[in-house]
């Protein structure tokens, strides 16, 4: 028993564990009661910065500020906001840095259109390997 | 005085390195003005250059197995040792912490340089002696820069006064087997590619460029790719385990950093058999070495500078960097240069019918460029809109969105390729060829319709395709005697099953996984998909150099016997970090995945179960692609012993 103490005690001292002492949101770790909203939720989740991660969705990520994001989106999604209602409130709040699916916009053009603009490339490129049937 | 010899044989194996670049320059130059030149002069300087290519290697060799010794003894007055080791770690990460942080990487790095370059000196002799020399100054040159980055910018034996009573210990995170084999592996795979770099370099010097080249060139980026493959894969079910979310692939800036050289050289891979059994594609196949070294130096530079955030770093050092980016520069500049130059005097390769083996291996190679480069571009935009001043995230849906589709494409290409003849076939001949495999699509496409519901685009035509895919793997066995069917046959076989394999555990965990997240009471039943989970306590737990909490877990489903399950919730002192432990029970039809979260003031236990059908194909795959290069290479390199042994037979008749 005096193992446990000590090791609870140490676990409570650990800044990594808890960056506050304030309890977790309830929604932070726990899902919605419906499987419906709750996959929505989710879905949405795994396509927002944790802000203070390196490079963590707010899904996967044990840091408090994930936490309390999950919890936010969880509760709006609750009171029936849509997801892409949540990502521009979001991103209206923390910028685009806060999404991992960048709006289209004249800086994310490129992006975006790269891949189409590769395979006419390559297609061009390819051709000159090709012999031409004989008819 | 072992760190002073570490640095003694690196200091020796750069002067060597620079010794094996002026030899192999001044040779290559004498040859190549004079090709019949036999003169005592030009034979000592090209014979020279082997020996001292292998000499460099275990000079390197030397200087590592030094670093391993000083951290295998805790030596605290050496600085990297006092800075990431502790002495009272496990033996097992003194040894792998020797590469768990930025020197010791950089140092396995040439080190495996060193000894690829030894090695080609010691077994490589089927090529012109102009390109094999010429091959080994640019393998040399590429081991001097990094020689240099060691000896100035990040010297691994530096020591420390008054050194101090213990070290600051590794980050928990690395504190795991997986250190062990991930980086080696990875670095391997890495480094092997320069080697097919440096056969490229070697060949366009030499204007050499052919199968005999291809043929040289195709066992190292076999070689390397194997481990590329093993790398990627273990380091994608260590970060499974380990970062406890119940993710195994983040399209995080590290994990796209080892997919990109891989990705290139798959590529490569394809091309180079093209080259060595039909003499086309030439200029592509030395295009593609320079692409696949670019990109593990890019890799290399992106793990390494720490300029983009993830999840995976550790013991980044932007000044550092930027000499990576230096070096980065140079070699790539340089080499696309004398591409320019040269890629004239390379002679435009055999042509083909676009419905041809031939055919679909370009097919093959544009969409894994188009992959790569989506990958690259990726990757790469936050830091270009940073210089716009703005911060982006680009992540999982741009990469689902943009690659997904495309690896679908070549999924389809995958089926068809080694069913089509090679120079010409026609389109009937390939439809009757896919109708099997192409109902094994449609009838795994109207299952999952009828009886998956709900479940998303991407996955959906995923696991069709992993149907269809399977069958057509096979089928170039199909009527084959299978004793007689050539080992590298079997390879390929083996290697496109595995791919079948890894994409329906990747459509099957995104489609089928069940998901659990909770504040759980002692003795409260939670359901996970088909497993009912039940806390049955928390207990201390005290490991080697940690203390934990350890959670009491029994999973049931109808029957069966109950699963045990024990995540831990580990605390380590030196340096104060927690981590969680995932607990993952396999059976085969999937994994239950198991991690202790807090403990809230009321005594509730936050526990995040998951039930992952098939997710273990995701590496089975990986693994069964590693097995089929690994067939491809031995009979490849076993069929080339045959056929040497005949040319000597004949040349003694």
């Amino acid at each position: 028993m005096r193992r446990a103490a000590l090791a609870l005690s140490l676990l409570a001292a650990a800044p990594a564990f808890a960056d506050s002492t304030l309890p977790a949101a309830p929604l932070a770790n726990t899902q919605l009661p419906d499987p419906v909203l709750e996959a929505k939720a989710q879905a949405l989740m795994v396509t927002l910065r944790c802000l203070v991660c390196q490079g963590q969705s707010i899904a996967d990520s044990d840091a408090e500020m994930a936490g309390d994001m999950r919890a936010l989106v969880r509760q709006r999604i609750q009171a029936g906001e849509q997801p892409a209602q949540i990502r521009d409130w979001l991103v209206a709040r923390y910028g685009d840095y806060v999404t991992y699916d960048p709006p289209f916009s004249l800086l994310t053009a490129p992006l975006w259109i790269a891949p189409l603009a590769l395979i006419a490339i390559g297609l061009w490129l390819a051709r000159a390997c090709f012999r031409r049937r004989r008819r | 005085m072992i760190a002073e010899a570490g640095l003694a044989a690196l200091w020796l194996a750069a002067a060597l390195a620079a010794m094996q670049v002026v030899l192999a320059a001044i040779g290559v130059r004498r040859v190549l003005a004079a090709p019949d030149d036999e003169s005592a002069l030009t034979t000592d300087l090209i014979g020279a250059v082997r020996p001292v290519a292998i000499v460099q290697g275990a000079l390197a060799a030397l200087a590592m197995a030094m670093l391993i010794a000083v951290f295998l003894r805790s030596d605290m007055s050496v600085l990297l040792v006092a800075e990431n080791s502790h002495s009272e770690k496990p033996w097992l990460y003194k040894f792998a912490g020797a590469w768990g942080n930025h020197e010791g990487s950089m140092l396995l790095w040439v080190t495996i340089l060193g000894l690829a370059g030894g090695a080609v000196a010691i077994f490589e002799r089927s090529l012109a002696r102009a390109t094999l020399t010429a091959t080994l100054g640019a393998q040399a040159l590429i081991a001097l820069g990094f020689y240099a980055f060691l000896l100035f910018a990040s010297n691994p034996f530096a020591r420390i006064e008054p050194a101090p009573a213990d070290g600051q210990g590794l980050n928990p995170l690395l504190q795991d087997p997986g250190l062990a084999f991930h980086p080696p592996t990875l670095y391997i795979g890495y480094v092997g590619i320069s080697v097919a770099f440096s056969f490229a370099v070697g060949a366009l010097v030499a204007r050499d460029v052919g199968p005999a080249f291809a043929r040289a060139m195709r066992p190292w980026v076999l070689g390397s790719w194997i481990f590329l493959t093993l790398g990627i894969t273990a380091g994608s079910y260590w970060a499974y385990y380990e970062l406890g979310w119940g993710g195994w692939w983040f399209w995080d800036p590290v994990e796209n950093a080892s997919l990109m050289p891989w990705l290139a050289a798959t590529a490569l891979l394809h091309s180079v058999t093209v080259l060595a059994t039909r003499d086309g594609l030439r200029a592509w196949t030395v295009m593609l070495a320079v692409v696949a070294f670019s990109m593990s130096m890019i890799g290399t530079f992106l793990v390494r500078s720490g300029i983009l955030t993830s999840v995976h770093a550790f013991a980044v050092d932007p000044t550092r960097g930027s000499f990576i980016l230096a070096l980065l520069v140079l070699y790539i500049g340089g080499a696309l240069a004398l591409f320019a130059t040269r890629v004239g005097t390379v002679r435009v390769g055999n042509t083909f019918d676009p419905v041809s083996r031939e055919g679909a291996l370009v097919a093959n190679n544009l969409l894994l460029s188009v992959i790569l480069g989506v990958v690259l571009i990726g990757t790469l935009y936050p830091i270009i809109a940073a210089g716009f001043g703005v911060q982006l995230s680009v992540g999982p849906p741009f990469f689902d969105k943009a690659a997904g589709p495309v690896a679908l494409l070549l999924v389809v290409v995958m089926a068809a390729g080694p069913l089509l003849r090679w120079r010409r076939d026609g389109w009937r001949a390939l439809t009757s060829r896919m109708a099997v495999p192409g109902a094994a699509f449609a009838i795994g496409l109207v299952a999952l319709l009828a009886f998956g519901r709900g479940v998303a685009l991407l996955p959906l035509l995923g696991l069709a395709l992993a149907a269809g895919l399977a069958v057509a793997s096979v089928a170039p066995l199909w009527r084959r005697n299978l004793l007689r069917t050539p080992l590298f046959t079997w390879g390929m076989v083996v290697a496109h099953l595995g791919i079948a394999v890894s994409l329906a555990g990747m459509a099957a965990e995104s489609a089928f996984t069940k998901q659990t997240l909770v504040a759980a009471r002692v003795g409260e039943p939670l359901q996970v998909g088909p497993y009912t989970v039940t806390l049955k306590g928390i207990s201390p737990v005290i490991g080697p150099n940690w203390s934990a909490l350890e959670a009491h877990l029994v999973a049931r489903r109808g029957d069966a016997p109950a699963i045990v399950l024990r995540p831990q919730s580990r605390f380590f002192t030196n340096p104060v970090t927690v981590t969680s432990e995932s607990a993952i029970a396999t059976r085969w039809d999937g994994q239950v995945y198991t991690v202790l979260g807090q403990i809230d003031p009321s005594g509730r236990v936050q526990l995040r179960l998951w039930w992952k059908p098939f997710v273990t194909l995701i590496w089975l795959g990986g693994a069964l692609v590693a097995l089929g290069g690994a067939l491809s290479l031995f009979g490849r390199l076993l069929r080339e012993r045959r056929a040497r042994r005949r040319v000597e037979a004949e040349a003694w008749a």
